[in-house]
């Protein structure tokens, strides 16, 4: 089940999507996610995802890869739509059961709600399958780089991404690795019920917590080997440069937003 | 001390260092140096000291008594901490544990973006570091999909680019396979021949301190022997009583000796051993 | 007991666009009280082969059977099987987590559902064999220890399983030429004293040289030769052209037959090559 969540997933390609910078698919996201948030009817939803369809399909994903990956998260989607239908107050019931009963205000709020979670998933999806991680760490370094000056850690939080995106295959061996060899001890893993289940895991997670202190500690002697002293005057490899492409995305979200407003008002 | 500087990259004065809280030094009175375009091997059991020896030449841990002057530079100053690791670059044991970034050029350019090198000049650098060590065509892939010997190239490269005077290698084959081992071995000695960098290794494999100019054996924190391979490997003896192997030839030559047979004992190779062989039965 | 391998095929991501072939066409026969030597380089498949041989991995296709036990039968008891062929991974002290070394050696023999007297006792004995010393350390911390007292209460932690095989992948790897003779011989005494069967996964060729019986040599999932040590050494090209060494007695033996010394084959022992150059030199061998 964890490797069918595209959320986080890069999906390697050369489209226009793919070749925007950063920094601007990063900003579009988040207007595309906050306008999703302020359509409140039906045809709204269906102007976002014509949109987001557009999209994908220049950057030539296949949409059902995007769906796929929403498919892991219909839990919490359906647990926040049956919430909404309970505890939203409207004035028009729809029907009565006496000690519950149905609105419509509820039930609209259900779906919107269930609605934005799903563009909310499929929007970052879009980001993350057509930005490289490091791509997506430069952007947002550089995004909130600003904010250094009121003692935001922006270097350091990308930092900390991109040296967890690097150990994360690393650990992921290793996990399999000690597992495996806790089993040729007669372990078992799979067998009990949630307490035994919940013991079992000692063996396995108190080496990996003692390793990953250890990789911690040995990369930090070799990052400061290699004269890392934080942010400051730290220069980069790879430059973030505007294009017309980030233009022609900037054109593209303020025409959707504008759509959206305009429907919004004609439509209530 | 100007025209020390000019032959010695690397000049350790009774040099100590005790961890805290730690009753014993790690590194005790050590007086040493790393000559320009050396390929010095520091060997040693383990606990012997020679990491702790390595860690000193690159200011990651500064002397609790005694001097090292890297390139002239005294690590005790804090100001010039920066410079001493860029003369002097480190590769380390581990090569999961000493990558940072997760595409290999970005990797290799870390140091350089921590120097502040304007961008233009890390794209040059890290060409050519990428070639030095035959990773280029590696460039843009992942980290953890690189064999160990690859990593440890690619770590090399990082090094490599900030053009450093001497380049530790702290047991960077000892996680590594043979191919492996043989990969980076033979990387630094091309560095050190055709870039003139100083090579100082450490290790506990012999084949690798037999290739050496000059090797340093470490007890103790101490230096126990030192000098050419020939000379230190000779003293088989010894070199056991200190933990240590010697290479398997320089072994039958002793055991030859000790039967009676006159080969020398100074054989460290397949060949040498062959020439005695031969020497001896047209003597014979 | 003995080991049955038979047309083991082994798949790595089967069906996706990584698929690719771990193992092929696996024959092979362990026989009880046998020392093997498992060599190639790294990716030849070796690690993936070991893992089978303890039911960790599942064939592709194919069978194993371990004491008459089917391994690609998903009905037969992993555990049983486990208790029976013991494997020491590479870099075994990763694996450690109890708070004392007694306690982590004891894991492997509690999951057994043993009693309390019979733990102890297999502790006892299982810290004899690797040469920790029980009143000592069996209180410490497995985290105080040195590197090799580590790797050998890792090892410690398999013997107390009491298995009849013991597959060791790369014992000696990363240790210094002590820690690597302690592990090397008390190996070896297993072997002799104990009778169990080893199978040691190696990149050495000088320690498989001076402890294996048998030697098999693994190449792009395949077993390309299988045979005594002085067979498998004598074919040193072939060796080399895998990316594997032989050892340099070995070397040195083959170049003095080209030199024209009359030098019998397959000789891999430093002692044997060392006879020949005393007989060379005149000398009869004292004490060899």
């Amino acid at each position: 089940m964890l490797k069918d969540i595209t959320l986080g997933q890069y999906f390697p390609g050369d489209s226009a999507i793919h070749r925007m910078d950063p920094r601007m698919k990063l900003i579009l996201t988040i207007i595309y996610i906050v306008g999703v948030f302020f359509i409140s009817n039906l045809p709204g939803y269906l102007l976002a995802l014509a949109f987001l369809y557009l999209v994908v399909r220049i950057s030539g994903i296949k949409f059902d890869y995007l769906l796929k990956g929403v498919k892991p998260l219909r839990f919490i989607i359906i647990f926040t739509f049956v919430l909404n239908l309970f505890f939203v107050q409207g004035e028009t019931v729809l029907f009565d059961l006496g000690f519950w009963r149905l609105t419509k205000e509820a039930l609209e709020n259900a779906i919107y709600f269930a609605l934005r979670l799903v563009f909310l998933v499929m929007g970052t999806s879009v980001l993350t399958l057509t930005t490289s991680p490091v791509q997506l760490t430069d952007g947002l370094e550089r995004l909130m780089r600003p904010l250094q000056k009121f003692h935001f850690p922006a270097h350091e939080l990308a930092m900390m991404m991109t040296i967890a995106l690097r150990f994360i295959p690393t650990l992921l061996e290793e996990t399999d690795k000690i597992q495996k060899a806790q089993m040729a001890r007669g372990a078992d893993f799979e067998s009990g019920n949630l307490i035994a289940r919940a013991k079992a895991m000692i063996p396995l997670l108190v080496p990996l917590f003692v390793s990953a202190f250890r990789r911690a500690n040995d990369l930090a002697m070799a990052m400061e080997a290699r004269c890392y002293r934080g942010g400051d005057h730290r220069t980069r490899l790879r430059e973030l440069k505007y294009t017309k492409l980030d233009l022609f995305g900037a054109l593209a979200m303020a025409g959707f937003i504008a759509l959206i407003v305009v429907e919004g008002k004609l439509l209530g | 001390m100007q025209n020390k500087q000019d032959e010695n990259r690397i000049i350790a004065s009774s040099l100590t260092y005790t961890y805290p809280e730690a009753a014993k030094n790690a590194v005790d009175g050590v007086t040493m140096r790393v000559k320009k375009g050396e390929f010095l091997a520091i060997l040693g059991h383990n606990g012997s000291g020679k990491s702790t020896l390595a860690k000193l030449f690159n200011a990651l841990y500064v002397p609790s008594a005694g001097t090292v002057w890297v390139c002239g530079l005294d690590t005790r100053d804090d100001d010039l901490v920066f410079d001493i690791r860029q003369h002097a670059g480190m590769v380390f044991q581990n090569p999961d544990n000493q990558i940072v970034a997760t595409v290999v050029e970005e990797d290799v350019a870390f140091g350089l973006e921590n120097n502040g090198v304007e961008p233009k000049e890390i794209r040059v650098r890290i060409d050519e570091a990428l070639k030095a060590v035959n990773m280029t065509k590696y460039a843009k892939k992942a980290p953890h999909m690189l064999s160990g010997g690859q990593k440890q190239r690619v770590a090399i490269a990082g090094v490599l680019a900030m053009k450093p005077d001497v380049i530790i290698l702290d047991e960077s084959t000892a996680m590594l396979d043979p191919s492996g081992r043989q990969e980076v071995m033979n990387t630094v000695h091309r560095l050190n021949k055709e870039e003139g960098i100083s090579v100082v290794i450490i290790t506990h494999y012999m084949a690798e301190a037999a290739t050496a100019d000059y090797v340093i054996v470490m007890d103790g924190g101490k230096i126990a022997m030192s000098g050419t391979p020939r000379e230190v490997f000779t003293q088989v003896q010894r070199v056991r009583e200190l933990g240590l192997d010697v290479p398997p030839m320089t072994d039958l030559a002793y055991m030859l000796r000790k039967n009676g047979v006159n080969v020398r004992a100074d054989v460290l190779t397949v060949d040498e051993m062959v020439e005695e062989v031969c020497r001896l039965s047209s003597s014979n | 007991m003995s080991i049955v391998i038979e047309q083991l095929n082994y798949v790595y991501m089967s069906g996706g666009p990584y698929e690719t072939k771990a193992l092929s066409d696996i024959n092979l026969t362990i026989g009880d009280g046998e020392f093997i030597g498992l060599i190639g380089h790294t990716g030849s498949g070796k690690s993936t082969l070991v893992q089978h041989l303890n039911g960790l991995l599942m064939p592709s296709s194919g069978r194993i059977l371990v004491d008459g036990l089917d391994l690609a039968d998903k009905a037969t008891d992993r555990r049983a099987v486990r208790r029976r062929v013991g494997l020491v991974f590479q870099y075994p002290e990763n694996q450690l987590f109890e708070e004392t070394v007694e306690k982590d050696i004891a894991f492997g023999p509690k999951n057994l559902g043993l009693d309390e007297n019979e733990i102890a006792r297999r502790v006892k004995d299982a810290m004899r064999r690797v040469a920790l010393d029980y009143d000592e350390l069996h209180e410490r911390s497995v985290f105080e220890l040195s590197g090799g007292q580590m790797r050998r209460v890792a090892i410690a932690g398999v013997l107390a399983m009491e298995p009849q095989v013991l597959v060791l992948d790369e014992p000696c790897a990363g240790l210094d030429p002590r820690g690597r003779e302690e592990i090397l011989s008390l190996i070896r005494n297993l072997h002799k004293e104990a009778g169990t069967t080893i199978v040691m996964v190696s990149h050495s060729m000088d320690d498989v040289a001076s402890l294996a019986e048998r030697v098999i040599v693994m190449n792009h999932g395949e077993v390309v030769m299988d045979g005594a040590p002085r067979d498998v050494f004598s074919c040193g090209e072939e060796l080399r052209g895998m990316g594997l060494d032989v050892p340099q007695a070995v070397m040195l033996a083959q170049k003095l037959r080209e030199k024209g010394y009359d030098i019998p084959e397959g000789l891999y022992r430093t002692e044997e090559i060392m006879a020949e150059i005393m007989k060379i030199a005149g000398k009869e061998a004292q004490h060899a």
